[in-house]
């Protein structure tokens, strides 16, 4: 039985993978070491944790217009998540996912995505379709 | 004029458009507005607005070799095909090639700097290397059009000048500058400019940080880059470098691309301009102003480095700093950096203003800005941890560099940079 998400169509292709989530903001450029691939801001509630691979699922982005050529370096050496979630996503991430082809959705109609999905959740993310499918549940 | 829609796309084109989405431009307009057209649906843009001017962010730091690279494949295509269609111009740069090895830069940071100021100038980008542009180049003016980088760039020329333009990350800027347009969606239309928050100020704002704060304190109560506050309460009109720090200050912590001030800004004469007046208004009272910097005061504390930056200092700031370190001396085991922009440096060296900070015993960089320039590195270069800036903003982002930042004033950074530690 798989629990279907319905939200707006985003960016990117679609991508199969693990859930890490967190009702926090993001921003590449203020929250991230982006060399050793984890949260580094002693603040976030990730802090620490690796998000390489990842479906990250947060609330919102923060401010610094970096985090778009960031999201494409990042992806270059295989550091990058493998999607980005969000409750409501600003341009920068939409744009920074654009250029690094790296799946967002964001506007999820049945609410709070971060309450929605948990941490370790499958997930199939389809951003053509603005569908996102948890398919352990 | 004759447009097409594209049914799978949901934007209506011009016949330029369509042109330069087939190829017959060439491969950088092909990519530019192709990277437009995914992000204007996102967002559910109508068609593309052309705008007047560009503005990227683009530090080596954040774009690495993938980014240069990037860029540098278009640099390398015949100059019809690649040189940019608007006036385009660059936020600061990562490196200040006239002073990078003193502070740890490295000479791979250098070059990848070098081959990146080559690939823009090729494209006949302009390198201002500053985020005042608003301040020192060519203001926006009401209901301009443009597509700017730089949080602060964008808070401030939609708020104070009322201009039109999203946060443009690097690469969106980039294209709107190859297409001379970018997606009508968020801040160009009508309806995202109507304020969705009002806040009402209790306690007026002495001096750039406290303006800053105030900044930081809405920005964080506002939340996202979809909401805009209107805020009243403000009894005197902010100066163009008080408005700046509030600005910058509030995108940082919120992602807010646009505030109104009732009576202050062009677009709010009065609070039912924006729609406010359906709005319950939201104190922010002393003791929020109290709440944001608390995690921020260290007072006794030593400290590694004093940064004047984000933004870069206006004119006027480089004067109060020059007159605030005449006749003192910076502690030996304290570092002081002031980043300003490239235009900025040339009439304050004139001056004399750099020459009575660089007595003091401070270091003023041009075209970069402190959070720009690896931060990281020039900190673990340095042995930098205790940070004092009065820059709102800054202490924000520099948690996450490793730093531990300090919020003060800018005569107790001054006087901290003297003592060796913060007063």
């Amino acid at each position: 039985m798989a629990l279907k998400l319905r939200c707006h169509f985003g960016i990117g292709a679609a991508v199969e993978g693990e859930a890490l989530v967190a009702a926090d903001n993001f921003s590449a450029r203020y929250d991230l070491d982006r060399v050793r691939g984890v949260f580094s801001r002693p603040q976030h509630k990730l802090s620490g944790r690796s998000y390489v691979d990842k479906i990250l699922v947060m609330n919102t982005a923060k401010g610094g217009v970096a985090s778009a050529w960031m999201l494409h370096e990042m992806a270059s050496r295989a550091m990058a998540p493998k999607a980005i979630l969000f409750n409501a996503a600003n341009t920068i991430l939409a744009q920074g996912a654009a250029l690094a082809n790296l799946a967002m959705c964001d506007r999820f109609d049945d609410g709070d995505v971060t309450a929605l999905i948990r941490t370790g959740d499958r997930l199939l993310v389809e951003p053509e379709l603005g569908l996102v499918t948890i398919t352990n549940r | 004029m004759n447009t097409i829609t594209k049914p799978d796309l949901g934007m209506t084109l011009s016949p330029a458009e369509e042109a330069m989405l087939a190829g017959e431009m060439g491969p950088a307009r092909q990519w530019a507005i192709g990277h437009q057209l995914q992000v204007g649906r996102m967002f559910d843009a109508a068609d593309m607005v052309e705008v007047s001017q560009a503005h990227m962010m683009a530090d080596p730091e954040s774009l690495g070799e993938a980014g240069v690279s990037f860029v540098e494949r278009f640099a390398a295509l015949p100059h019809e095909q690649a040189r940019v269609r608007v006036p385009m111009i660059t936020d600061p740069r990562g490196v200040d090639l006239n002073y990078y090895d003193p502070l740890g830069q490295t000479e791979a940071m250098a070059n990848l700097e070098r081959r990146f100021v080559a690939a823009c100038e090729k494209l006949g980008i302009m390198m201002t290397d500053t985020c005042i542009n608003y301040q020192t180049i060519m203001p926006p003016v009401l209901g301009d059009h443009v597509a700017y980088g730089d949080t602060g760039v964008v808070i401030y020329s939609n708020s104070v000048c009322g201009a039109r333009s999203n946060f443009e990350g690097g690469p969106s800027a980039l294209a709107a500058g190859l297409t001379g347009r970018t997606p009508r969606y968020g801040l160009h239309l009508d309806e995202h400019r109507r304020a969705t928050r009002r806040f009402f100020v209790q306690s007026q704002p002495q001096g750039l940080t406290d303006w800053g704060v105030l900044g930081a304190v809405i920005g964080r109560k506002a939340g996202s880059y979809w909401d805009i506050p209107v805020i009243e309460g403000i009894e005197r009109v902010p100066t163009s470098d008080e408005i700046k720090h509030m600005g910058a200050a509030m995108a940082s912590y919120g992602s807010t691309p646009l505030f109104h001030i009732v009576g202050v800004t062009p677009e709010c004469e009065t609070l039912a301009d924006v729609d406010g007046n359906r709005l319950t208004a939201e104190t922010v009272a002393a003791s929020d102003l109290e709440a944001l910097r608390a995690p921020f005061g260290a007072r006794g504390e030593k400290v590694d480095v004093v940064v004047f930056a984000a933004p870069q200092l206006s004119l006027v700031e480089m004067r109060q700093v020059a007159e605030l370190c005449q006749g003192r001396t910076i502690h030996p085991e304290t570092a002081m950096l002031v980043c300003t922009p490239p235009s900025v440096y040339a009439d304050a060296r004139r001056m004399g203003y750099n020459r009575a900070i660089e007595d003091f015993g401070g270091k003023v960089l041009q075209g970069t800005c402190f959070y720009q320039q690896y931060a990281r590195e020039i900190g673990e270069a340095n042995g930098w941890r205790r940070l004092l800036s009065n820059s709102t903003k800054i202490v924000n982002i520099l948690g996450g560099y490793g730093y531990t930042p300090a919020l003060a004033s800018m005569e107790e950074c001054i006087a901290s940079a003297e003592k060796g530690e913060i007063v």
